[in-house]
């Protein structure tokens, strides 16, 4: 199979590939998959004043999910968490150009990406009862 | 050193050039039909096809008559496994394979369980991937009619004991068929030694063309019968039908000629450059693992999972080395190798393996980069790993309660 410009772009030149520290102050963490089905990608948010400033990814799987967490890494920087949490598959799919068998890869992209979020929310939430 | 280099030798063989030489003639000059018994043009395309045969047989020490020309391996095994379940269905309907043989036994004997014409036991391997012959002794009813146990598997290059396998069929006198699409030409194959009835081999696994093959098929002790899958001109001693491709078969023959005789040299060379290849990335790269037999398997086979990191993904950062992989998203199916599976690797670690196939062209050079460029994108990976940094933290994977999806 044949892969897109952009997603060997991607795998060859990953966007924001590393971690932050999980407990680190505004940090929300998403993990999905599995490593039976062959992918797992953590997604990592770092936000200020509900907006996203800083967005990290590692990604156990194939090219195009190397390439579908590391665009969704530059997409997330400079969002708002509302603005974050329209990002839709199809979106990833359009942009990289993924075949019908690649497309659980962006499936699992906009799930870290929601996982995260959902994460920082609830971190979120914990400070504030906390602070209550 | 040119690029891209080719180290998938297991899924076809670039042809010899002394092969190609071989074949010319026969495309335009010489473009008899073989069956033609009444001119000069059939009678020099017979010659030619029964001096090929002479030179198969010899490889495996059968005779020529022996011999039975088909399309390919995948040809062969349909054509032993129906054409003796149709020959042989008053004796019985049970057949003995093994889980981990090629697609083109399996599917085939998959097929005739489906449509209730035969009833078949798929025998387990071991951690290596080797059949124990004691198994087949076992499954054995009084309606075996057919045991189909491959030589070499064609994913991680282990070799079954054929020879004790043969032994017991010929005790139980049931019929005991080998794909050794693999094997022949690559390591010394001797049908009487290791009491095979029919056997599927190919040429382009060989340095010969693709579309020609061969189904071995036993005259005596005991003379095996087949019932055709084609219906035709009758060529090939009735089994199977069709114009015979004479410029392949030219090509086939010499292909076998080739190996007979380079055999000990090339076993030699690839050995070493295999050995040197594992050696290096084993050394370099921890949590690295052998699939297979570590000592009885194929000379030009490896077969390494790398923990951690996905297979598609390596040979994505290594494109300029053909290889191939058990990931699943190698595959259509979206599941890793069963050959793997069936060898008890963990499906993670199957997700990461690599398959090498080196060959008689391959060089030292190639080798050297090889290991090179597979350091350094499995370093590469496995910093872009959620795996590797949670097992270098002291995670134990296992005990992570995953999102499947």
């Amino acid at each position: 199979m044949a892969y897109s410009d952009k997603v060997v772009d991607h795998f060859n030149n990953p966007r924001n590939m590393g971690s932050f520290k999980k407990d680190e102050e505004g940090v929300g963490t998403g993990m999905v998959g599995a490593p039976e089905c062959g992918d797992v990608m953590k997604l990592q948010i770092k936000v200020e004043n509900d907006t996203i400033v800083d967005a990290k990814f590692k990604t156990f799987g194939c090219g195009s999910a190397i390439a579908s967490s590391s665009l969704a890494t530059e997409w997330l920087k400079g969002k708002t968490i509302d603005e974050a949490q329209k990002i839709k598959n199809t979106d990833i799919v359009q942009e990289l150009n993924l075949p019908p068998v690649k497309i659980h890869c962006s499936v699992l992209a906009e799930d870290a990406i929601k996982a995260a979020l959902a994460d920082y929310q609830k971190k979120a939430d914990g400070a504030l009862i906390d602070a209550k | 050193m040119k690029l891209p280099i080719f180290l998938d030798n297991h899924s076809t063989t670039p042809m010899d050039p002394r092969v190609l030489e071989t074949m010319l003639p026969y495309f335009v000059e010489k473009f008899g039909n073989a069956a033609s018994r009444n001119h000069a043009f059939g009678w020099a395309a017979e010659e030619a096809v029964e001096q090929a045969r002479k030179q198969i047989a010899k490889l495996i020490k059968a005779d020529p008559k022996e011999i039975v020309f088909t399309s390919g391996a995948t040809e062969s095994d349909n054509l032993a496994i129906k054409g003796v379940l149709e020959m042989y269905k008053e004796k019985g309907d049970h057949i003995i394979t093994s889980s981990t043989e090629h697609r083109a036994v399996l599917d085939t004997v998959k097929s005739l369980e489906g449509k209730g014409k035969a009833v078949v036991t798929y025998l387990p391997v071991d951690k290596f991937g080797m059949v124990n012959p004691e198994d087949v002794r076992k499954a054995i009813t009084e309606k075996t009619i057919l045991i189909s146990v491959m030589l070499a598997n064609n994913e991680i290059g282990t070799i079954n004991p054929v020879k004790e396998i043969g032994k017991i069929a010929k005790e139980k006198g049931i019929l005991f068929h080998c794909d050794a699409t693999q094997g022949v030409g690559k390591i010394p194959v001797d049908v009487q030694d290791m009491g095979i009835d029919l056997m599927s081999f190919t040429s382009h696994k060989m340095y010969g063309p693709k579309g020609v093959g061969a189904l071995y098929v036993r005259k005596k002790n005991p003379r095996v019968r087949i019932a055709a899958q084609m219906d035709g001109g009758g060529h090939e001693r009735g089994m199977r039908s069709g114009t015979l491709p004479v410029p392949l078969i030219v090509g086939f023959g010499k292909a076998c000629e080739l190996c007979e005789q380079e055999m000990a040299k090339d076993t030699a060379r690839l050995i070493a450059m295999r050995d040197r290849l594992e050696a290096s990335i084993m050394k370099a790269l921890e949590e690295s693992y052998l699939n297979g037999h570590p000592t009885n398997r194929l000379p030009g086979n490896l077969n390494i999972s790398f923990a951690y990191v996905e297979g598609e993904s390596l040979l994505m950062g290594m494109k300029d080395i053909a290889l191939s992989s058990g990931s699943a998203c190698t595959s259509a199916t979206l599941e890793p190798s069963y050959v793997l599976r069936a060898l008890g690797v963990g499906t993670e670690l199957a997700h990461s393996s690599i398959r090498f196939g080196l060959g008689r062209f391959n060089t030292d050079d190639e080798i050297d980069y090889t290991i090179k460029k597979v350091i350094e994108i499995v370093t590469k990976l496995r910093e872009m790993s959620p795996l590797y940094e949670m097992a270098k933290e002291g995670v134990d994977l296992k005990s992570v309660q995953w999102a499947a999806h």
